[in-house]
Order: structure tokens, then sequence, then C-alpha cells
């Protein structure tokens, strides 16, 4: 049988009234999860997997693709609305998306990551039944060195989304970078500044720190405001819906998201917020709106969303065709997978055909899915608005608090939470940019990580960094991103300078 | 929608913990490795056969268990129905750690499973035997990476004990560690590490399909359908396997402590556990009482001894 007739066989089983009544319970419960913060699609598939036991093969798959596919989805939600991202690949639409919201425009700012998600599962997934075993090539090449050198883009390329002062946002980023010091380090196994204190042995959780930095730290200055501040965010102004310019503006930034976003999440340590940070710095680069950017740009919303939904089929190459799973959730439905007696890996296309291609018509249909579940919801969700602000802000603290209980039920986790919190707050008050710290949380322990690991392998040889022809193209490309700004300032200096020298005649 | 989703939130975060469940086993660790697949295989075959009515598992992830084993000895004090599921990492971790909480501080109740380590190297490269590393190894300690879990855990022992086996420092090792199993092994296969060293299971699909090369492995004897010396046989005197325990909660009484190694026995005779055991490649390791206290005291010595030799622990 060919490719194609596989995949017809998978759509056909996929479509059966059954299967089609677990995608539906699959991508319910993935969005509700994917929008409570801290509880992730990892967990979710955990808890399931002893009901799956009563399930055949194929719908308890149908069921994990939809949770899967779910969780990415809803964490873009509450990020959007609330300030107060679900995942931590959901932390950029934040930035772009909350500002829509704010402005009247949360509508099309759902829209534009519900379809974002829609077509770029689609491209991804489609890319998956395709050219995994090309993609996973490319991804084996990856070593410590090239990894290196990506951060080294990622973080050049990011800074791009450090507000307006290039100090502040500087300023932030090394208070994430020292946060990412804390705890066991991966590569000796000793402490670094976790004080004795054992919760913090293991560093300081990404989803903590972005919540306590977004959502109560925001909370806490809208409450310090008082009566000062405007009393309502208006809702809805102009359509609910995407207009004409949304969708011109929209779809070259979802392809190109699908484009960085697959590639990075079929990388054994790629991960998709690497995939949203360069889809967000890409789209304000080639913007013909850059000053939207920092006020509710739609491209800032479309293009990681899209990379995060890319990257979450991305992350299904390795494991389909390596029997590697790279992320949390991988991992579980690597576990469902031997439930049923099957070894994914590099003979799982061969000897399992229609399951892996049952599978991919599953992951198919819960895309549809969500899109068909999502777009109706949007107009309801934007009401949330309209709550009266003490209710919405209450709310938002319940739902962080049960977030984080929920993902480590501890009390250290909870009172790093207040913390966190507050210090956002003060960032808030003296007008520091939040996002970079989360960015140096995250991106701080790999670069460091693949740096030190390069380095090792090559006992000490700096020269490895630049002698890997990917490794030297990354890092020229980062010094291009670099320089090129500083020149194009430096010659517009001289064009000011010439008019001057020039008006004086 | 908000006021039905919270409430439903609510409902299913208290509902949870309310539960009446006759186990609550922790997993030291996050969803999908080894700790938490054993504790949730434990569950579902202590429901089957009707061990327990309603068994729950709880993750505690962080620093090789001992984050989890902190928490499990001061909350669950005197509960007879709180289970942990713990291993050999964990004991390495105490170490490098140097966790207060250590594994005297709880009720270790049995032995379960166990996995042997394998060496492997991918199929390109050009060592073809246990031997060919050894010489590399030799000559240049540096000059071989070897790719594997995370530092101070059974990979990083494994790498140590076999470099000491062969008159190599230990503290000379380039070990290089990775998150997990998953990332060693890419590593390995894009050939940017000398040699991996995990436990079988990690690698298995890779050595069937024939993409890397199995050169060795630390069974005391050779196992069936698994083709490849021990390391005894290519004269490097180690033995070592990764197992994983499960241990009951410190301050409980001796009958109670019996009454959970009889459940426990129960689980592992079972069928339904053989048989998880044989489609997870996990093998049955099940010693208990007497004699597991003792083979965990040999282990903890032992395990200290290497650790201090890598430099890992002072």
């Amino acid at each position: 049988m060919s490719t194609f007739e596989f995949l017809l066989q998978g759509l056909v089983s996929a479509a059966e009234p059954m299967n089609l009544f677990y995608a539906l319970i699959g991508v319910t419960l993935g969005t509700m999860v994917g929008v409570l913060p801290g509880i992730g699609p990892a967990t979710t598939v955990a808890l399931l997997l002893p009901v799956t036991y009563q399930l055949d093969a194929t719908g308890s798959l149908i069921m994990f693709a939809g949770i899967y596919y779910g969780g990415m989805y809803g964490g873009s939600t509450t990020s959007i609305l609330l300030n107060t991202p679900g995942e931590s690949a959901s932390i950029v639409t934040a930035l772009e998306g909350n500002k829509m919201a704010r402005a009247g425009r949360g509508g099309p700012a759902l829209a534009t990551a519900a379809i974002g998600s829609f077509v770029a599962g689609l491209i991804a997934t489609l890319a998956l039944a395709f050219i995994a075993p090309y993609i996973v090539k490319l991804a084996l090449v990856f070593g410590p060195r090239e990894y290196f050198a990506l951060m080294v883009l990622a973080f050049v390329t990011v800074s791009s989304a450090f507000g307006n002062s290039t100090l502040r946002g500087l300023t932030s980023l090394f208070i994430g970078l020292a946060l990412s010091l804390v705890g066991i380090d991966q590569l000796t196994g000793q402490n670094r500044l976790s004080f004795g204190v054992p919760d913090l042995l293991d560093g300081i959780e990404v989803t903590t720190m972005a919540v306590a930095m977004f959502a109560i730290g925001e909370t806490l200055f809208i409450a310090a405001q008082g009566a000062q501040a405007p009393d309502k965010i208006e809702a809805i102004k102009g359509s609910v819906w995407m207009t004409g310019q949304d969708w011109a503006r929209s779809w070259k930034a979802w392809l190109r998201g699908t484009v960085i976003g697959f590639p990075i999440g079929a990388m054994p340590a790629g991960g998709a917020e690497i995939g949203t940070f360069l889809s967000y710095a890409t789209e304000k680069k080639l913007s013909k709106h850059p000053e939207e950017f920092g006020n509710g740009a739609i491209e800032g919303v479309a293009g990681p969303e899209a990379a995060n939904n890319a990257s979450a089929a991305g992350t299904l190459v390795p494991l389909l065709t390596l029997g590697l799973p790279t992320s949390a959730t991988a991992a579980i439905m690597l576990a469902g997978f031997q439930q049923y007696g099957l070894q994914p890996g590099p003979l799982l296309f061969a000897t399992n055909p229609q399951l892996v291609w049952g599978l991919i018509a599953s992951l198919l249909i819960a895309n549809l899915m969500l899109l068909v579940l999502n777009l109706p919801l949007v107009g309801l969700w934007v009401k949330l608005l309209t709550i009266p602000k003490p209710w919405l802000y209450a709310g938002i603290l319940v739902f962080a608090t049960l977030g984080t209980i929920g993902a480590n039920p501890s009390v250290f986790e909870l009172g790093m939470l207040l913390v966190f919190g507050l210090v956002a707050y003060v960032m808030r008050v003296f007008d520091y940019p939040i996002a970079p710290v989360i960015v140096g949380l995250i991106l701080g322990p790999l670069a460091e990580q693949q740096l030190r690991r390069a380095l090792s392998i090559s006992q000490g040889d700096v020269t490895v960094l630049f002698t890997s022809p990917i490794a030297a193209v990354l890092l020229l490309l980062a010094a291009t991103a670099l320089i090129l700004p500083l020149v194009l300032r430096l010659r517009g200096r001289g064009d000011v300078l010439n008019q001057m020298a020039a008006s004086e005649d | 929608m908000k006021h039905f989703l919270l409430a439903s939130f609510l409902a299913g975060a208290i509902a949870l913990p309310a539960a009446a469940a006759d186990y609550s086993i922790m997993a030291p660790a996050a969803p999908g490795g080894g700790w938490d697949q054993t504790a949730r295989t434990m569950q579902n075959v202590l429901q089957q056969e009707k061990i327990s009515k309603r068994v729950q598992v709880m993750n505690v992830p962080g620093a090789g268990g001992t984050i989890g084993i902190a928490q499990f000895a001061s909350q669950q004090k005197g509960n007879a129905n709180a289970l942990m599921v713990g291993g050999y990492v964990m004991v390495g971790a105490i170490l490098t750690n140097k966790s207060p909480v250590t594994l005297k501080d709880v009720t270790p109740i049995a032995r379960l499973t166990g996995e042997y380590e394998v060496i492997v190297v991918p199929t390109s490269s050009d060592i073809k035997s246990i031997g060919d590393l050894i010489t590399k190894l030799k000559a240049d300690p540096g000059s071989v990476s070897w790719g594997g879990g995370s530092a101070g855990g059974t990979d990083h022992i494994g790498a140590g004990l076999i470099a000491k086996a062969a008159g190599v420092d230990p503290t000379k090792i380039n070990y290089i560690a990775f998150s997990g199993g998953g990332e060693a092994l890419a590593a390995i296969l894009g050939s940017q590490v000398t040699a991996g060293i995990s436990s079988y299971g990690e690698f298995e699909s890779q050595i069937k399909s024939g993409t890397l090369r199995l050169l060795a492995i630390s069974s005391a004897e050779k196992v069936a359908g698994i083709d490849a010396p021990t390391l005894k046989e290519s004269g490097l005197d180690v033995v070592l396997q990764n197992w994983r325990m499960v241990a009951a909660a410190p301050g409980i009484s001796d009958e109670q402590k019996k009454a959970v190694t009889a459940d426990v026995e129960k689980l592992v005779k079972s069928a339904s556990w053989q048989e998880n055991l044989k489609t997870k490649g996990w093998m049955d390791t099940y010693l208990s009482g007497p004699a597991f206290d003792e083979q965990l005291a040999k282990d903890i010595a032992s395990t200290e001894t290497i650790l201090k030799e890598i430099g890992l622990v002072k």
C-alpha cells in the first residue's frame, strides 16, 4: 500500500463515530488543561492512561492526540485574555495577544491563534507523515555546538522583544539568567544557589515563574492603582471576527511560524518555546507595522501560535522514527504505545503502518475538531473581559494559585509564586519589561549546558564552536542580526549629519 | 462559562485528594520516566488483582528523587497506606546532593525490577568491540566521551566503574550528562559522543534496527536474547544493575510493614505484573525482607566509594 492509501485508511477509521467521540473528549480535556496553568498535557495523558486500558489502541491514541494538540491550543486563550500563560510555549502569545485584548481586539487575537494553530497543525502533521525520516536526519546532525549556536541566535534575535530601553531589557534578562543558575548543575550534579532548601534543588519552575510574573504581578499592579485605574476594559471594539486586514497580516505569519516551529520541535533538545521566541522576533523584523509591536500586533500572536503547534507535531518526529521521546507528553505517549506492545522506533513505520497512519490521521481530525470547537467559543471567551474587575482579578488569582498547587503540591512553590509576583509588581512600577526574565530562565540553562557539553567533548578546544558548518551559519546569522541594525543606525546618523551640513549651506 | 469552568476545576482539584484510596504511591519524578511508569504499573496491577480497591499516583519531580523522598518522609510519617517508588539512581542522588533525608528515613519494602546497563557506539564508529574502546580509553581517557543520563546516576557510575576496572583514573573520564536517556540517544546516534551508556531498554530498538552497535552488557552472566559479551567476560570486573524499589513511610509498626510486604508480594507474583514486565522489558529482581536490607546497605556503600573515586562526592 502506498503512503496515501494508508493515510486514507487511517482517516476512515478515525472518522468512525466512536473515534470522533474520543477525539472530542480529547480536545475538550486538552483545551481545559491547557487553560489551567501548571497542569500540562503530560499530567493529563498520564492520568488518563489507566482509563484507556479499556479502549482499543486507535481509540486511546486518538484521545491522546486530542489532548496533545488541545493543550497547545488552550494555553493561548488565557495568555490572550488574562495575561496568564497556561504553558511555557504560550508565554510569547501573551506579549501581543493581551495588548490586543485590552484594546478590544480579543476576538481577532483568539481567532488568529485558533486558525493559525489549525494551519500550522495541518501542515506540520502532513510534514510528519511525508518527510519525517528526512527531518530526523537533520535533527541528529545537531550536537551540542550546533545547539549552542542556535541559542546564541535566539538570544540575539529575541532581544528585540525587550521593549524600548535596551538597558532595562538587559537588566531583566540578567535577572532571569541569575535565577536560571539555581538548582543542581546538570553536568556535574553539584548544587548551585540552593541554600540548603530542597525545593530549590531542581531549579525554578518556568511555569510558576511565568504565572507569577504575568498574572500575580499584574493583579497587584491593578490593585495598587485602586480607583485611579480605568474602570473597565473595553471588551469588544469593532468586529469580534478577523477583518480582511487581519487576514492579510496573519497568513504569512502562520506559514513562517510553521516553518520555524516544526524543525525546532523535531530536534531532540529544541523545545516549543525557542520556536515561539524566534517566530516572534522574525515577525517583528519583517512587519510593516513594527511600531505596533508591544501595543498589540496581530502578527505577534499569529506567528508564535503557529510555531508552538507546529513544534508539537515536530516532537512526534523523533518519537515515531527513533522511539525517542523529547517532551514529557511524548514520553507518556511512548508508555501508551508500549501498553499495546508496540515499540516506537526505526521499525515502527515498517511493522505497524496502520497504527502510525491511524495516529497521523487522528492528529488531523483532532486539529479540525479544535477549530470547530473553539471558533464559535471566541465570542463567549471575549465576554470574560466584561466581568467587573475585582471579580476578574480575584478569579485570576484563584486560577493561578490552583494551577501552581496542581502542578507541584508544595508550600514553598506557592511562596515562590507570591514572592516573584511581588518582584514583578516592582518591575512593572519601575517600567522594567517582564518577558526577558522568562526568556533568560528558559534559554540560560540550555545555552550553558550545550556550551559546556561542546567544550567537554572537544576537551577544551574552543574552535569546535565555529568549525561545524551549521554552527558557523547560525553564528553568522546571529552576528548579522546584531551588527546590521548598528550599521544601519550609523548610516542613518550619517544621513542626518549630511542633511545638517547641507542645510547650513 | 467561566463559573462553570472554575467550578469544574475546583471540583476536580478537590475530588482527587478526597477520594478514599487504599494506597497512594508517590513517583518522585516527572510523568513518563521509569519511576513514574513503575508507580503507574503498580497502580494498575494492584487494582486489577483487587489487592487494593483504589490506588492513586502522585508525581513529585526533581533532583533524582531527593525532593520526593524529603516530602515523603516528613508528610507521610506513620501512614501505612503511603508508598514511594525509588531506585538505584536515588542512592546516587542522595549522596551527590548531600540530601538530609536518606533511605534510612523511610521503610524500604522490596526491590521490584531491574535493567542492566549496556555500552553502545554508532554503527559507523571504528570501535568494533569493548576491547577497542578500552584501548582508546587507556591511551587517552579524555578522548572517549561517554553520553548518558544525569550526573551521578547509574550511567555515570557505570562509566566510572569501567574506567576503574580497566586501570584508568576514574576522575579522568569525560562523561557528558544529558537530561535523559532520550537526549543522550540523539547525541550517540549523531556521533556527537564516542560511546553511550544506559539501560538496555533505552537503546533496544536502535540495536535491533542496526543503527547502534552493542559492545557489552553489565550483567553477571549472558542474558538470553541479548547478543553481547558481559563486561566480566571482557576482563572488566563490573556488574551493575539499575534497580527499582518500593518503600513505605517511616514510623509504621512491624505489623503494618508485614501487611505492606505481603501486598507487594501478591503484586509481584500476579500474572498481570509478570506480563507488564515482559512488555516493558524489565527484569524481575524481586527481593524483600532482611535479604533486601542487606543488599541495599551493600549497594549504598559501594556507590559511595565509586562516587568518591569519580570525584562527585567529597
